[in-house]
């Protein structure tokens, strides 16, 4: 496979990304209805729908032309609280990529800016039941993998599992922000539907950027 | 689900269609999903915007209009506009003297509106201030939470800040009246049922026919607490109680009470309930100066009521007096 992350393999991500959340759409939804207002799957669906329509539309040139319109495709069309989060994660993602391709380490960074972003935006802190904890492992675990020379492949399968598994978590968690907030102690027992999307993201990464060549 | 409706994605651009059908002294930008005033910008004046979720009608599109709002954005049911929507309104009622952005307190309108003031200052330069609303006494513990939600007070707001925009007052006076009846006004509400929103096609919340919800939120959002349906005037104290017990409404000029029907809830039952709430503000010994009565935020289909109490002043009193000419609110015109 290869270790560079070309425009290209990118759209191919947001595509893969837009196909798991229609698959999903509904079961987003339905974790929304329980601790928020029943519209995370509908939104995030018409919001990449749109995404995909623009790339179909106007191909980028580069990766950081990608990411800078995918995220202003989502401020523009999501509306709620996860447009300008998922929109300002792009959109920093893309202040970090470049315009060559990224290697797995500009790649980390890339992410890394988006979750600085998302936390600037959002003002979520690691445990307050939001897509912070799921991007947030993932972001420690794709520098991990950087750190430790791993290919792109496995670093990416290693932040996908993580995100997986910091979306678990926040299940127990008393949410802190946003409309779930509002439930107190209710919020617990919950999976969050923010963090069920953030981890669709990074798995999206795999099946895409990892070429989906080993197990 | 038995609605009204096309198709569930199209109700919000169906409805516009609906205003600008009905009230044709009003402009509609449909692909920006704006209702304007008619004349807007109007030159010298202090343009107010606001603007949420679809699914609270008549707020806010059903407010624009002279005395009001000079343009609403209309997102989704339940989800806050976007950027685009509110910095098109925005540069649509610039006269010049700025312009005021009237925010309920939610993640999502308020992260929106944020990036939407940042993107006209930068294109523009046009002098934006928010007023951001949050009187809803329901939601305890407001540092661990997103905060009070705004509800109720946002129409009173609307009211009075378009009233005191529409005299030629400068953006910070009215900018500051407008931040002076959010901290002076407090609401409470209650669900009997649900909403359901249209693209869901099921209830937000299952209440059982023998529960109700206290202080629940416009988006059906969990309230304090789900207790066994009680009789009105015990309703009305569980609603008072906790408002009164937030801030204090007695003496001075007394205060504007606005009980709010929640959209599915008959005008019979709201005056019912008005009747409940006078009694109780009068053994607290809370003076009623004005009051509203009827349902101008809803939450789609729900059955309830929310009251809001308003401390008022000669000044507040004489704006909300002024003549207002809108499709949700008119008087002295």
């Amino acid at each position: 496979m290869a270790e560079g992350l070309d425009v290209t393999a990118l759209g191919a991500w947001v595509r893969e990304f837009a196909r798991l959340i229609a698959d999903h759409q509904d079961e987003l939804t339905r974790l929304d209805a329980a601790i928020g207002d029943a519209d995370h799957g509908t939104n995030m669906h018409r919001g990449m729908s749109a995404v995909v329509a623009a790339l179909d539309g106007t191909p980028p040139a580069d990766p950081a032309a990608l990411l800078k319109q995918v995220g202003m495709t989502l401020i523009s069309k999501v509306g709620g609280a996860s447009g300008p989060l998922y929109g300002t994660l792009f959109l920093r993602m893309a202040g970090a990529a470049g315009t060559g391709e990224m290697d797995a380490a500009t790649y980390a960074r890339a992410l890394r800016a988006g979750l600085d972003g998302v936390v600037a935006r959002g003002k979520a802190e690691p445990g307050d039941k939001t897509m912070v904890d799921a991007l947030g492992p993932a972001c420690d675990a794709l520098d991990a993998g950087v750190a430790a020379d791993e290919s792109l492949a496995e670093a990416l399968r290693r932040s996908a599992a993580a995100a997986r598994q910091g979306r678990d978590t926040t299940v127990p968690m008393l949410a802190r922000k946003g409309r779930a907030s509002y439930l107190g102690e209710r919020s617990i027992g919950h999976q969050d539907p923010g963090a069920t999307s953030t981890a669709l993201l990074l798995d999206a990464a795999v099946t895409a950027l990892a070429g989906g060549d080993e197990g | 689900m038995k609605k009204l409706i096309n198709d569930p994605s199209d109700v919000v651009s169906d409805a516009l269609r609906g205003i600008a059908a009905a009230h044709p002294e009003l402009r509609v930008d449909h692909e920006n999903r704006i209702v304007f005033r008619g004349d807007a910008p109007v030159q010298g004046k202090v343009g107010l915007v606001s603007g949420g979720g679809s699914g609270h009608e008549p707020m806010h599109g059903g407010f624009v209009g002279a005395g009001m709002l000079d343009a609403a954005c209309a997102g989704e049911v339940f989800t806050s506009p976007v950027p685009d929507q509110m910095v098109a309104a925005s540069k649509g009622v610039d006269g010049g003297a700025g312009v005021l952005h009237i925010v309920k307190n939610y993640t999502g309108d308020v992260m929106n509106f944020e990036m939407a003031a940042e993107m006209v200052a930068a294109e523009s330069g046009t002098e934006v201030i928010s007023v951001v609303t949050d009187d809803d006494v329901a939601v305890q513990d407001s540092l661990y939470t997103a905060g009070r939600r705004g509800v109720g007070v946002t129409v009173l707001v609307e009211k009075i800040a378009g009233a005191a925009a529409e005299q030629g007052r400068p953006l910070t006076q009215v900018a500051d009246l407008a931040r002076k009846v959010n901290a002076q006004g407090r609401s409470m509400g209650m669900a009997l049922t649900s909403c359901t929103v249209p693209a869901a096609g099921k209830p937000t919340f299952d209440l059982p026919d023998d529960q109700m919800e206290i202080g629940v939120g416009i988006h059906g959002e969990p309230g304090r607490r789900r207790v066994p349906l009680a009789p009105a005037r015990e309703i009305a104290e569980m609603l008072v109680e906790p408002v009164l017990g937030d801030l204090d409404f007695t003496g001075g000029d007394g205060v504007l009470v606005f009980l709010n029907g929640l959209g599915g809830t008959p005008l019979l039952e709201l005056y019912l309930m008005f009747a409940d709430v006078a009694a109780a503000l009068e053994k607290s010994g809370v003076r009623i100066a004005r009051s509203l009565v009827g349902s101008y935020m809803t939450s789609l289909d729900m059955a309830g009521c929310s009251v809001t109490l308003l401390k008022v002043d000669d000044e507040l009193l004489g704006l909300w007096d002024a003549p207002v000419r809108t499709p949700g609110l008119r008087w002295g015109t």
